[in-house]
C-alpha cells in the first residue's frame, strides 16, 4: 500500500466518528432548515409543506425587519469591540507576566462561568437596577440615572460582553503566548515608539488570535436572544429572537428557517472576509 | 516598569468585571428576602430550600448526567479526530472546515434545525437523546481545537524513541503519547462539560416532557417571576466547587513541582 493512501486511511478512520456525528446531527438538520425555508407555512402538525416557493424570503427581507437586523449587527459589533478592548490587555498580561501562574490565571477567567448563565444575567439585572448597587454607587458622585441602567442598549452590550468574554480571551492568549516578544524590543531599539510598535509589530503578530476571538464572539452575540430579552427594553427584538418567535409554538417555520439561512449567510460572508489568516488559532 | 503596572491594573479591572456579579450572587444567596438587588438580612434558608426542591434536584440530576455523557462522547471522538488531523493527508482542509462549522453556527439556528430534524425527519423523541445529539455536536469542535493544539506542539521524537526501545504502537500510545496529551484532553472534557451544563438556547428547543434540563427550567421560571434565590444559591455552590477544584489543582501541582525539584537537588548532589 502506498504511504499516502495508508495515511489517508488512518486519518479518515480516526475522523470518521466525529464526521458521522456532525453529518447526522449538524449538516442534515441544517440542510433541512434550507428546505423548510423554501416551503409553505402549514398551521397544522406538518408546519412546513412543499411546493417550493420563495415567499418566506420575501417576507424576511421586508423593510419592516430592517431595524431589527441593524440592531442585531450593532449589538454584535459593539460586543466584539468591547471584548477586544477588555480581552487583549488581560490575555497579554497573562501570557507575558503570568509566569508560573499562567494556567491558574487562565482558569480563573473561566471560574465565574460555572454559575448558571441566567443567574449571571440576573445578577447584572440586579446590579444595574434603579436601586441596584451600580446606580447607588454612582449616586454618591451624582452620576446616577433615574430608573438605573437596565433596559438600555448599554445594558444589553454589557451583558453580551460579559457572557462571551472568555471566547475572546482564550484564542487571544494563545496568540499572545506564541508571539515572540524580542520583536518588540527590536522595534524599540530601531527607534519606534509605543504606538507605532503596537500597530506595526504586536497587532500583526497576534492578528490570528484577534480574528479567531472576534469570530467566536461575533457569531453567538448575533444569534443570542436571551440576554437582549432580559436586559433590554421593550423594543429589543433581535435576529435570534425573531427566529425564536417563528419556531416557538410553531408560529411560522418557513419564515424562521429563511431567517436562520440569512443569518448563516451573514456568518459565511464574515468567514470569507476573514480569509485564511485566523485558521491556525481557531 | 510603568507600562507593566498599568497593564496589571487593567487586567485587575477586567478580573473585577468578571467576578463582580459572582460575588454579588454569593452575597444575595444569603439574603433574607427574595430580592436580588437589596440585602435585608442574613439567612441560609435558600440553601435549605434548594435541597428540598425536588424539581430542581431532579433537573439538576438530568443536567449532570447529560453533561457527563456529552463530555465523555465528545472527548473520546474529538481526541481521535485531533489525532486524525495530526499529519497532512488529502482532504484535511475539508475536515478542518467541517470541524469549525459548529463554532460558527449560532445556537438558535442549531436548536431550530435539530428540532425540525428530530420532529419531522428522524422521528427522535425530544428529550435526553435529542439533547445529547445537540450537546456533542457543539462541544466536539472545542475538544478538537484544544487537543489538536497540544498534539501539534508534541515532540514526535519521543514516540519514535519509544518505538526504538521496543514499544509496540499501543504501548507507546498508552505510556508516552497519552500522558503528553492528557492535560489537553482534561481541559477539553472540562470545556465540553461546562458548555453542556450551562446551555439554554439550543436545549430549550429539545427538552421533552419530564426531561427538562436545569438551565431550561430556570429560564422558563425566570421569564415568569425572575430567578429564584434557590438558583442563586446553587450557582454560588457551583462556583465555590469549581474555585476549590482550581485551588486544589494549583496546590497539588506546585507541591509536585517542589517535590520534583527536591528529588532533582538530591540527584545533583
Amino acid at each position: 500500500m502506498l504511504p499516502t493512501r495508508r495515511r489517508w486511511l488512518v486519518a479518515t478512520g480516526l475522523l470518521a466518528p466525529t464526521g458521522l456525528w456532525l453529518g447526522v446531527f449538524l449538516i442534515a438538520p441544517l440542510a433541512l432548515v434550507v428546505q423548510f425555508s423554501f416551503a409553505t407555512r402549514d398551521t397544522g402538525v406538518a408546519r412546513a409543506v412543499l411546493p417550493w416557493t420563495t415567499r418566506a424570503y420575501l417576507t424576511a427581507l421586508d423593510p419592516a425587519f430592517l431595524p431589527i437586523f441593524g440592531r442585531t449587527l450593532a449589538y454584535a459589533a459593539a460586543t466584539t469591540a468591547l471584548c477586544l478592548l477588555l480581552g487583549f490587555p488581560l490575555a497579554w498580561f497573562i501570557a507575558r507576566h503570568g509566569g508560573r501562574y499562567r494556567t491558574v490565571l487562565l482558569a480563573a477567567v473561566l471560574v465565574p462561568f460555572w454559575s448558571s448563565y441566567l443567574a449571571r444575567i440576573y445578577a447584572w439585572k440586579a446590579l444595574l437596577d434603579g436601586d441596584g448597587l451600580v446606580n447607588r454607587l454612582l449616586g454618591v458622585v451624582g452620576l446616577d440615572r433615574d430608573g438605573g441602567f437596565l433596559l438600555t442598549h448599554g445594558a444589553v452590550v454589557l451583558g453580551l460582553t460579559y457572557g462571551f468574554l472568555p471566547f475572546m480571551v482564550l484564542p487571544l492568549y494563545v496568540a499572545c503566548e506564541r508571539f515572540d516578544h524580542r520583536q518588540v524590543e527590536a522595534s524599540y531599539d530601531l527607534g519606534h515608539g509605543r504606538a507605532s510598535t503596537f500597530l506595526r509589530i504586536v497587532l500583526p503578530g497576534v492578528y490570528p488570535g484577534v480574528l479567531a476571538g472576534s469570530l467566536l464572539v461575533l457569531v453567538p452575540a448575533a444569534g443570542d436572544f436571551v440576554t437582549p430579552r432580559l436586559l433590554g427594553g421593550v423594543d429589543q427584538s433581535t435576529f435570534g429572537s425573531v427566529i425564536d418567535d417563528q419556531f416557538r409554538g410553531g408560529n411560522n417555520w418557513p419564515l424562521g428557517s429563511a431567517m436562520a439561512v440569512l443569518l448563516l449567510v451573514l456568518v459565511a460572508v464574515v468567514l470569507v472576509l476573514r480569509g485564511r489568516r485566523g485558521e491556525d488559532v481557531l | 516598569m510603568n507600562g507593566r503596572r498599568v497593564l496589571a491594573g487593567v487586567a485587575g479591572l477586567v478580573f473585577a468585571f468578571l467576578y463582580a456579579p459572582i460575588l454579588w450572587l454569593a452575597l444575595v444567596s444569603f439574603n433574607e428576602s427574595r430580592s436580588l438587588s437589596r440585602i435585608t438580612g442574613f439567612s441560609a434558608r435558600w440553601y435549605a430550600e434548594l435541597f428540598e426542591d425536588d424539581r430542581v434536584l431532579e433537573s439538576l440530576g438530568l443536567t449532570l448526567r447529560l453533561a457527563g455523557a456529552s463530555a465523555l462522547i465528545s472527548t473520546v471522538i474529538g481526541t481521535l479526530a485531533a489525532f486524525g488531523l495530526r499529519r497532512a493527508f488529502p482532504g484535511r482542509g475539508l475536515w478542518t472546515v467541517l470541524l469549525s462549522l459548529p463554532l460558527v453556527v449560532p445556537e438558535v439556528v442549531l436548536g431550530v434545525a435539530l428540532l425540525g430534524f428530530c420532529v419531522k425527519l428522524a422521528g427522535i423523541p425530544l428529550g435526553f437523546g435529542a439533547l445529547l445529539a445537540a450537546h456533542v455536536a457543539f462541544s466536539l469542535s472545542f475538544v478538537v481545537v484544544v487537543v489538536r493544539a497540544r498534539v501539534a506542539g508534541m515532540d514526535a521524537r519521543l514516540e519514535e524513541a519509544a518505538a526504538d526501545l521496543g514499544a509496540g504502537p499501543l504501548v507507546a500510545f498508552r505510556t508516552v503519547t497519552l500522558p503528553l496529551v492528557a492535560p489537553a484532553v482534561a481541559a477539553g472534557a472540562a470545556f465540553a462539560f461546562l458548555l453542556s451544563f450551562d446551555d439554554v438556547v439550543t436545549s430549550s428547543y429539545l427538552t421533552g416532557v419530564g426531561s427538562t434540563t436545569l438551565p431550561v427550567f430556570v429560564y422558563a421560571q425566570a421569564s415568569k417571576r425572575g430567578v429564584s434565590p434557590e438558583i442563586v444559591a446553587l450557582s454560588t455552590l457551583m462556583v465555590a466547587v469549581s474555585a476549590t477544584l482550581l485551588i486544589a489543582g494549583v496546590v497539588i501541582a506546585s507541591r509536585r513541582a517542589r517535590a520534583s525539584t527536591f528529588v532533582g537537588a538530591i540527584r545533583d548532589q
